[in-house]
């Protein structure tokens, strides 16, 4: 809670510093002293690693900004130089482009955890919206980094993105050609695309900071989503949670290192080495994986207007998500049915996501051949992923708005340091009407 | 709760690997082939490199370039003809000689003319062709890519430049191969409409416009080593990989080094944290 | 109650326990223990090996340090003749000097130099003749021309340095001799310079 600072200035300097500009005390109240709730999970440790991505994307970007040339005939040649010839250039290069990876797995679980422990719901609405923001000015930043090696498939799906803003009607074309710069995807396009993504990560790290200051007004949520109702309930920020965070921290870069060091493209497409070619077109252009959900909506609309709306669509209903749900109990830890829709998004999204990366008519199941309804192939991928966009927006704007409503949801702890009630498994024998499977 | 979340995230990881399958657009999957620097303690052979290197000069090099590739590259740590003499490339002999062995355009500094004279281990590797439109009409139409980046440009790089070499056959009956064109079953395409046969049987793979290039024997080797086509075709392929990521070695190495270190540093941490957290109810 | 283990971690089984006990033996978490101190140096370790990829993406690259040294073929210069080529983005003077240059420059080599080296410290032993010297001026970087000058050498037109047959300063600002770089003969008409 934004509360008493405890903070005491112990040496001269520190004093000196204290009443003129008040650093020392702002990292000892955020970091220090910040009274966090002791029952936080390992799902909270995703905010950490954030961090830490961000910063890893920040230097070696920064650092690779030294060497890349951008200039459609240099692009890719400057890129392979940087592999070859800069010292360590190939470790930058990779812990940049595994680095973003990394960073959309962590904001993906991230969120998640934020859908399920109702971490969106008031006072935590400005930090939702402020993470929604994040969120986007990530995915323009990955968009445009993806174009800069100046591949086949950094091209290709450069002139895809773009083009759908042509679908915009009476100023689209217009658009298009402006943010081409000419009239077609060229080197005016690589060059403001690569000052934008130069730019972006720190207006990314901008709102972060005021994503952790709207974090820090009302305090961390928890799993049990009750509010802090003592001191007894929280615990200093350090050592607790920056030893805790420390060691998730460690083992999410034991992951990226597998990745950078053992299987560094695995997460790209081999036809990004191929250098871009604007007369011949890819057979499968594919994003990158974490945009494979929007790509599949994209898709799965047949009109190309309608394809774009309800792709925006898809990350617009996040903003306004703590006004659709309706409950009035935070954590589905204690909103069983609420947990079972929620677990069915999260596979909506996966569904989502793997359809992304397939032919919109091949076959889902091999073999079956069709399994027609009125003249529609079922058995398609583009068909699946109807179904699975029809369940993603009906989760926000069907489902939650309803379930407030109509569910009954256990009963929640009175604290978070109540310890017999705050985990459902620790009910005693008698207590709650059915033994609840711990979730 | 934390079960579910790991089976989802396995769960997650398998969904990344399946874009792979379908990449390989109707080709046939690649023949199994094993290298020496495959794993995480993979190692380039260098003897298979300087067979691979000869194969590319003799064969490759008459249509396709290496454009990213210096004659210095060859002579680098973990190169064909690196020696520990000579840590620096520019003066291993080698490298020199190979070099030496080619004609590079220059201009004269007195006079600015354009000259021709003897490669320098500085200088890239000579391109067949001056520009795409050359070595367009030298190639019935078609463009021999540059080789540079071959075996991280196609899905199992190594297996699949190993399979498209080894994999020429007669095409089956029924399938129509255009003037020019070669049948290959690794290639990626889709042959359905060339086919009259049955259509749920149509041939895997594509038409090419390169005609099988090796055959056994073509090029001989200095070490003594079978010159058979799978023998060359093996030793192209490792010298293209290297050529492809030369730094696949360092990068390895670097990474038992970064792992030990990741995974002892996240044994202390846990320890740590649960000295910490030992006296709090959470 | 039978202990719970949530994920691989029990909860306390104790009813009270909320507040983390810092007077209990050894619980204070603020306690430097060596396990603590031992996974800060950790991370200190980490993020200084980190550091030195990073610091080293500035020293030259592999492409540049290929064009570091240069192989050069002396029967194109002339006798009492000097040739310029760039090396290491800069000028490198290649000189035949006449018996009457290498007579004046060892004539000095006693004189009151401002950085003292005699002509044969200057040169490969027996090959007097050779004279290669970068085309810096040590003052601040201009190249100077052969034959102005008071002392037969070089003099750098932009604030008057004066520099005698063996690449000596003799007058004006600059502070050390022309710099003479590694280089070897490889043969008798072949040097390599760098």
């Amino acid at each position: 809670m934004s509360g008493h600072s405890n903070y005491e200035p112990k040496t001269g300097i520190e004093r000196w510093l204290d009443t003129r500009l008040p650093v020392v005390r702002l990292a000892y109240d955020s970091i220090i002293d910040f009274p966090t709730p002791k029952n936080l999970n390992y799902w909270w440790t995703f905010g950490g690693i954030l961090a830490v991505c961000l910063g890893i994307q920040l230097v070696t970007g920064i650092v690779l900004a030294m060497h890349y040339v951008p200039h459609v005939d240099h692009a890719f040649a400057s890129v392979e130089r940087i592999m070859r010839d800069v010292n360590y250039g190939w470790l930058i290069r990779y812990m940049h482009a595994n680095g973003a990876s990394m960073f959309f797995i962590a904001v993906y679980i991230h969120m998640f955890r934020g859908l399920y422990y109702g971490s969106y719901k008031a006072p935590r609405e400005v930090l939702w919206i402020l993470g929604c923001v994040i969120y986007l000015l990530m995915m323009a930043t990955a968009f445009m980094g993806y174009v800069l090696p100046w591949g086949q498939m950094s091209f290709h799906g450069a002139v895809v993105i773009t083009n759908l803003f042509g679908a915009l009607p009476i100023v689209g074309e217009a658009i298009t050609t402006w943010l081409w710069g000419g009239f077609a995807v060229d080197n005016p396009t690589l060059n403001r695309f690569f000052s934008l993504h130069f730019l972006l990560p720190f207006m990314i790290a901008g709102v972060v900071g005021l994503h952790i200051w709207a974090l820090h007004v009302p305090g961390n949520n928890n799993p049990t989503g009750v509010n802090v109702k003592s001191k007894e309930d929280t615990v200093p920020f350090h050592p607790y949670y920056t030893v805790k965070d420390g060691f998730a921290i460690v083992v999410f870069m034991i992951m990226f290192a597998t990745f950078v060091f053992y299987n560094p493209n695995a997460l790209g497409h081999a036809d990004n080495y191929i250098p871009a070619n604007p007369l011949v077109t890819p057979a499968h252009i594919v994003p990158e994986w974490y945009f494979l959900p929007f790509y599949a909506i994209l898709r799965a609309v047949p009109d190309k207007l309608g394809g774009v709306m309800l792709m925006f669509g898809a990350i617009a209903v996040l903003f306004v998500l703590p006004w659709l749900d309706t409950s009035k109990v935070r954590s589905m830890r204690y909103r069983p049915t609420a947990k079972l829709y929620f677990f069915i998004f999260v596979l909506a999204c996966l569904i989502l996501g793997y359809c992304g990366g397939q032919l919109p008519d091949d076959h889902v199941i091999p073999g079956l051949s069709t399994f027609t309804l009125i003249d529609a192939d079922l058995n398609s991928f583009v068909w699946l992923s109807r179904f699975a966009t029809l369940y993603y927006f009906a989760y926000f704007v069907v489902i939650l708005p309803l379930l407030g409503l109509t569910e009954t949801p256990l009963p929640q702890p009175e604290s978070i340091s109540a310890p017999v009630l705050s985990h459902p498994a620790n009910a005693p024998a008698g207590a709650a009407a059915s033994p609840e499977k711990r979730g | 709760m934390l079960r579910k979340g790991i089976a989802l995230a396995a769960f997650g990881l398998a969904i990344l690997a399946a874009p792979a399958a379908l990449a390989a657009g109707g080709a046939a999957p690649v023949k199994h082939v094993e290298f020496s620097f495959e794993g995480p303690f993979g190692k380039f052979d260098q003897a298979q490199l300087q067979r691979g290197y000869k194969v590319y000069r003799e064969v490759c090099a008459a249509c396709h370039s290496m454009n990213l590739m210096s004659f210095r590259n060859l002579g680098q740590k973990g190169g064909p003809f690196f020696d520990p003499k000579y840590p620096n490339p520019n003066d291993n002999p080698y490298v020199k000689a190979i070099a030496a062995e080619y004609q590079v355009k220059d201009i004269d500094s007195e006079t600015g003319d354009v000259i021709e004279r003897p490669g320098t281990s500085a200088d890239r590797f000579p391109a067949p062709f001056p520009n795409e439109p050359a070595a367009r009409a030298s190639n019935g139409g078609a463009m021999p890519p540059d080789l540079s980046v071959m075996a991280k440009a196609r899905h199992h790089g190594p297996q699949y430049i190993y399979s498209l070499l080894t994999g020429y056959q007669e095409p089956p009956a029924g399938l129509k191969v255009g003037v020019g064109q070669h049948y290959n079953p690794f290639m990626a395409g889709d042959v359905t409409a060339a086919w009259s046969g049955p259509h749920d049987k149509v041939p895997p793979g594509g038409f090419i416009a390169m005609a099988p290039p090796l055959a056994a024997g073509q090029v001989t080797f200095d070490d003594g080593t079978k010159s058979t086509l799978e023998q060359q075709a093996k030793d192209v392929a490792a010298f293209i990989t290297w050529a492809s990521e030369p730094k696949m070695q360092e990068r390895k190495a670097f990474g038992m080094a970064a792992m030990t270190y990741l995974l002892i540093f996240a044994g202390l941490l846990w320890v740590s944290y649960r000295k910490i957290w030992k006296n709090v109810a959470h | 109650m039978r202990p719970q283990t949530k994920g691989s971690f029990k909860v306390a089984d104790t009813v009270v326990g909320a507040n983390p006990d810092t007077h209990a033996a050894g619980d204070d978490p603020n306690r430097r223990d060596f396990i603590h101190i031992a996974a800060a140096v950790a991370a200190g370790g980490a993020v200084a090996s980190l550091a030195w990829p990073f610091i080293d993406q500035m020293n030259p690259s592999g492409d540049t340090l290929a064009l570091a040294s240069v192989e050069f073929d002396l029967t194109k210069v002339e006798l009492g003749q000097q040739v310029v080529i760039k090396w290491r983005g800069k000028p490198l003077f290649i000189r035949k000097r006449t018996g009457a240059e290498i007579a004046a420059a060892i004539k000095d080599d006693t004189a009151d130099l401002r950085d003292p080296q005699t002509d044969e410290e200057r040169h490969k032993p027996g090959k007097a003749e050779w004279l290669v010297v970068i085309g810096t001026c040590t003052h601040l970087g201009c190249v100077p021309t052969f034959g102005g000058g008071d002392f037969g050498g070089w003099f750098c037109p932009c604030h008057g340095s004066h520099y005698d047959t063996s690449g000596r300063i003799r007058k004006g600002p600059a502070p050390t001799n022309l710099a003479v770089p590694d280089y070897t003969f490889l043969s008798d008409t072949k040097v390599k310079v760098g």
